[in-house]
């Protein structure tokens, strides 16, 4: 019993040695959403380059993508082509097109292709700062309902499209 | 020493770097509180910042969109409430003493509650094993008379 009460130091230890290995491998700049599991927060922005103005309405219906988006953020350029073969193969996106003159936007859709069914745009980026982003891009999955599934900050692309946000697409489909 | 005063010296200008852009509030008092919830109300993007100290695009937002609630009337608690909602508990720089966080103002309390419980075992333990010293005359002797059989 004694020899045992010896052994809480290297036990101690390890627990931390654990604990703290864990950490080295968390990536700290992944934040959950905050809204996971709530309905998109409300809005009224006009639809970009157009005349009439979208609500939350446009979000629910359908399961869709929502990908935050500026012509000002390099990754944006990046994962372009694959929101194009995504809506390709049928998936739905709304574009939410954030901090950003629409004369911009526009000329970039005109030059690379428009992959969204509606763009919502936000120059203010106030629907951004209600749904909590911090960067562009991100994407989050919404269901039928207009419930946020999930969040996926950083590029879409095959990798990430096999991951998670695929999954988590697939089954807000069902 | 001269080293040390510059030192100083560039210490007392670091609150300078802060920043920039002003608001007029239309009661003192607003602005009192402005300054208290910068301070505690984290940027998400450069993470180890107040929205105060940094200067990324998402912090001007969140101190616009703090100046437009202070001035329609919300609480600070509501305010607060409201930026974890959208943003999580992450950006309190103040965790709330419920959920999750709690731990955080639980933790220091619950080692010094066994800290002290461990030192109280280690004394009284250590109190006890002074006993009367061993009479080792009459071990030897003891162990002679073995010896000698």
């Amino acid at each position: 019993m004694r020899r045992l009460v010896l052994f809480i130091p290297v036990g101690i230890f390890l627990g931390l040695a654990v604990l703290l290995y864990r950490g080295l491998s968390l990536d700290p700049t992944e934040l959950p959403s905050a809204l996971i599991g709530r309905s998109v927060p409300e809005f009224r922005l006009r639809a970009l380059g157009q005349d009439h103005y979208l609500t939350e309405q446009a979000l629910s219906g359908r399961t869709s993508l929502l990908n935050v988006w500026g012509t000002w953020c390099p990754t944006c350029v990046a994962e372009h082509p694959y929101l194009m073969a995504l809506a390709e193969q049928g998936v739905d996106i709304v574009g939410l097109n954030y901090k950003d003159t629409d004369a911009k936007a526009l000329a970039w859709l005109e030059r690379l292709g428009n992959p969204y069914r509606e763009v919502i745009s936000d120059p203010q980026g106030s629907f951004g700062l209600d749904l909590g982003v911090y960067g562009a891009p991100e994407t989050y999955v919404i269901d039928a309902r207009g419930i946020v599934r999930y969040r996926h900050v950083g590029e879409v692309n095959e990798r990430t499209w096999a991951g998670e946000l695929g999954a988590a697409y697939r089954e807000a489909l069902q | 020493m001269r080293f040390c005063a510059s030192l100083f010296l560039w210490w007392l200008t670091l609150p300078v770097g802060a920043v920039i852009e002003t608001y007029e509030f239309s009661r003192p008092e607003l602005e009192v509180r402005y300054h208290q919830l910068v301070e505690e109300l984290r940027c998400p993007k450069c993470q180890n910042q107040t929205i105060a100290d940094s200067n990324a695009p998402i912090s001007e937002d969140l101190r616009r969109r703090l100046y437009e609630e202070l001035e329609a009337g919300r609480s600070d608690d509501e305010i607060v409430q409201g930026m974890v909602k959208r943003y999580g508990e992450f950006v309190r720089y103040n965790p709330s003493t419920e959920g999750a966080t709690r731990w955080l103002w639980l933790a220091p309390w619950l080692f010094l509650g066994l800290g002290t419980l461990a030192m109280i075992g280690v004394t009284v333990r250590r109190n006890r094993s002074v006993e009367t010293p061993r009479d080792y005359a009459s071990d030897i002797a003891e162990l002679l008379e073995e010896t000698k059989e």
